[in-house]
């Protein structure tokens, strides 16, 4: 029992000594500068200037903000436009392209080329797509004898039109976690469902999702903290406009920071977009680890 | 319970032709192995008749009806895999009424047989358990049972017992033999095991690269292999295969003439037997030692293999032939000693140049 004591001493030891960089790395570039946004919050802060402690005062302020309140319901809707979206077509492309064969692959590459482009290219395509003045979509209207729609524009169809934008080019990563997934299931079972008698519909509900459902939260999870930090789509195909209409958190936060300088508020909108996202994260892991009971 | 015709069955993967014009008939109740080497096609062939993989071309008949044109589930056939393919997620219970549910048999029907099924596997207690949770065993019982739930017309077993380990492998091969005495219906197993194939089976496949070799009973198929491939594959230690010649002279049985000079007197007809090229078959059993004794093959010893209730020697003729021999377990035998060898010529077996089995007459089958 003594020398099991020893050696558990001494394994605690290196154990730290393995952990220990990464401790640091981690507590340097996360612990830190959350410890310290939060202290930040707190105060009154200018850019260049001096800081005053005000207690939760920027807290009040938000709450009573009508900018900010229209912020987070725009970003609240944008992810509801865009997850749900994300994770059906994602999947779905999966469920398509997991085979094997030369065309599958050709596509499988395809579908994911867009993820490697940059927001300053996406958003440029899709200006081209979405403008009503000789846009794709309004040629097609047009050749349908239809007006043309102005999207970025019309306050009603700015954020679904940057949620088409971001869902065509975020498809590729949930895409292939789902392909990863579906390969880890092995072709035996889908065997012995055939010779169940298991209808291709019931094979899906039944067996597939089932078994690619640690894939499916973690791609709802990742989709939906990323997608509550829109900012570049927003920022550079609308401004935020028109009246306010596409402006997310993020954008906000970046324009009370770096147009106005008050550093303190906009810390204080971050933590309530990091309350915001973890709390979405512990509902969805709470509600999927309910249903696996 | 229904026969099962395979009728001219061809099957390619690429470049790769598997099965080319393979036909076979099983009767009501049977149980058939499909017995050879890996790689042979016997997989392929009993995914075939599943459904799993499609013919080029052939026609299979289970009973009256032609189900090759069936989609798997409709074709009255239940599988247990190689490695069990069960449900991971559904617990043992939901596995194996899966396929009745699917079917929408109504629920106190299903309940019924779930319950039937684990009494005759003695599954009660793991019913509500998942797979991930069970013993080698006692997945391969779950999954048994979510095939006889089915109330198959015909079983399909994959290598049944090739994932178990040796001592659970004989309990399971015995409950098997009682599995098939409970349950009325053809069954067809594959293996690569020629022990599995014989202790179960009422009549063996023997399969190489794709042909059928031999069809017969377990003793048809040990006592009168029809080629030197069945004569070398069934059987433990494998039969010596020694070239000869033959003796002229026309007395009824074929007297042929080892490497070394020695005669043996056989029991083959000498009537349709080729005149060159012959090999003598000799099982280890048939070959027993002795001291020298003039007009009998002498050997030396090169190799022993003690097995406890007998030993296995293998020795060298005079010119070299290599010959497999059985003494009593505690055998005197040493390694460089000569040998006399008494063969049971009787029991001995001739194959011609084109590897064809010649028997000695009136034997059984
Ligand atoms: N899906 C497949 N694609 C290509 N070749 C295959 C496939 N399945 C089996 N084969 C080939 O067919 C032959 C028979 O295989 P199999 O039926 O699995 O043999 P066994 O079960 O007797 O070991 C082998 O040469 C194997 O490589
Ligand atoms: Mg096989």
């Amino acid at each position: 029992m003594s020398a099991g004591d020893g050696y558990r001493g001494r394994g605690g030891l290196v154990g730290y000594l393995f952990a220990g960089p990464y401790l640091v790395a981690y507590g340097a570039l996360l612990v830190y500068p959350l410890l310290a946004g939060m202290a930040l919050s707190l105060h009154k802060a200018d850019l260049f200037g001096g800081r005053e402690f005000v207690a939760f005062e920027n807290y009040r302020r938000l709450v009573s903000d009508t900018v900010f309140r229209q912020a987070v319901g725009n970003t609240l809707y944008f992810t509801l436009l865009t997850v749900p979206a994300l994770t059906v077509i994602s999947l779905a492309l999966a469920l398509a392209l997991n085979k094997a064969g030369r065309l599958a692959a050709f596509f499988r590459g395809v579908f994911f080329s867009s993820s490697v482009l940059s927001v300053t290219i996406v958003t440029l395509i899709w200006r081209f797509v979405l403008t009503p003045d000789g846009g794709l979509i309004a040629n097609g209207l047009k050749a349908a004898g239809r007006a043309p729609i102005p999207f970025l524009s019309d306050p009603h169809l700015a954020l679904p039109g940057i949620a088409l934008t971001t869902v065509w080019w975020c498809l590729g990563l949930p895409m292939m976690l789902f392909l990863a997934g579906l390969q880890q299931i092995p072709g035996e079972l889908y065997e012995a469902a055939a010779l169940d008698g298991t209808s291709a519909w019931r094979t899906f509900w039944r067996i597939t999702l089932p078994l690619i459902g640690r894939t499916l939260l973690v791609v709802v999870l990742i989709e939906s903290v990323m997608q509550f930090q829109l900012f570049g789509q927003s920022q550079i195909m609308t401004q935020g406009g028109p009246n306010g209409a596409s402006r997310p958190i993020v954008l906000f936060i970046y324009e009370v920071a770096f147009r106005r300088w008050d550093v303190g508020y906009a810390a204080s909108a971050s933590e309530v977009l990091f309350a915001l996202i973890l709390l979405a994260s512990a509902l969805q892991y709470a509600a999927t680890r309910e249903r696996r009971r | 319970m229904s026969s099962l015709e395979l009728t001219n069955i061809s099957k390619r993967f690429g470049a790769v032709s598997v099965f080319q014009g393979l036909s076979l008939t099983i009767a009501a109740g049977e149980f058939v192995a499909f017995l050879g080497p890996s790689g042979c096609g016997k997989s392929t062939l009993l995914r075939i008749i599943a459904g799993l993989e499609r013919a080029d071309s052939g026609e299979i008949r289970l009973g009256d009806q032609r189900i090759d044109t069936l989609a798997p589930g409709a074709r009255g056939v239940a599988m247990v895999f190689q490695h069990y393919a069960l449900y991971p997620h559904m617990t043992v219970r939901e596995n194996i009424a899966f396929g009745l549910r699917n079917g929408g048999a109504p629920k106190a029907e299903i309940a019924e047989r779930v319950a039937e099924a684990a009494r005759v596997l003695e599954i009660g207690p793991l019913l509500d358990k998942k797979p991930g949770t069970l013993s080698g065993g006692e997945r391969q019982r779950v999954a048994i049972g979510r095939a006889i739930v089915k109330q198959p017309r015909l079983f399909l077993f994959d290598e049944p017992l090739a994932n178990l380990d040796a001592a659970l492998r004989t309990r399971t091969r015995l409950e098997l033999a009682q599995l098939r005495r409970r349950v009325r219906a053809t069954m067809i197993m594959v293996t690569h095991d020629q022990v599995e194939a014989m202790t179960l089976a009422d009549r063996v496949v023997v399969m190489n690269q794709g042909e059928i070799q031999q069809v017969g009973t377990p003793m048809q198929i040990y006592d009168r292999p029809a080629n030197t491939f069945v004569a070398g594959f069934v059987g433990s230690p494998r039969m010596t295969l020694a070239p000869v010649g033959l003796v002229p002279g026309d007395a009824r049985f074929a007297t042929v003439r080892l490497g070394d000079g020695s005669q043996v007197s056989t029991r083959v007809p000498r009537a349709d037997l080729p005149s060159e090229g012959l090999l003598l078959g000799l099982r280890p059993e048939c070959v027993r030692l002795g001291p020298p004794r003039p007009g009998e093959p002498t050997a030396q010893v090169e190799f022993i293999e003690r097995l406890g209730d007998r030993t296995l020697v293998y020795v060298k003729l005079g010119d070299g032939t290599a010959v497999t021999a059985e003494d009593k377990g505690a055998s005197q035998a040493q390694v460089g000693q000569t040998v006399g060898l008494r063969l049971a010529a009787a029991a001995a077996h001739l194959f011609g140049p084109d590897g064809r089995g010649h028997h000695a007459a009136g034997r059984a089958g």
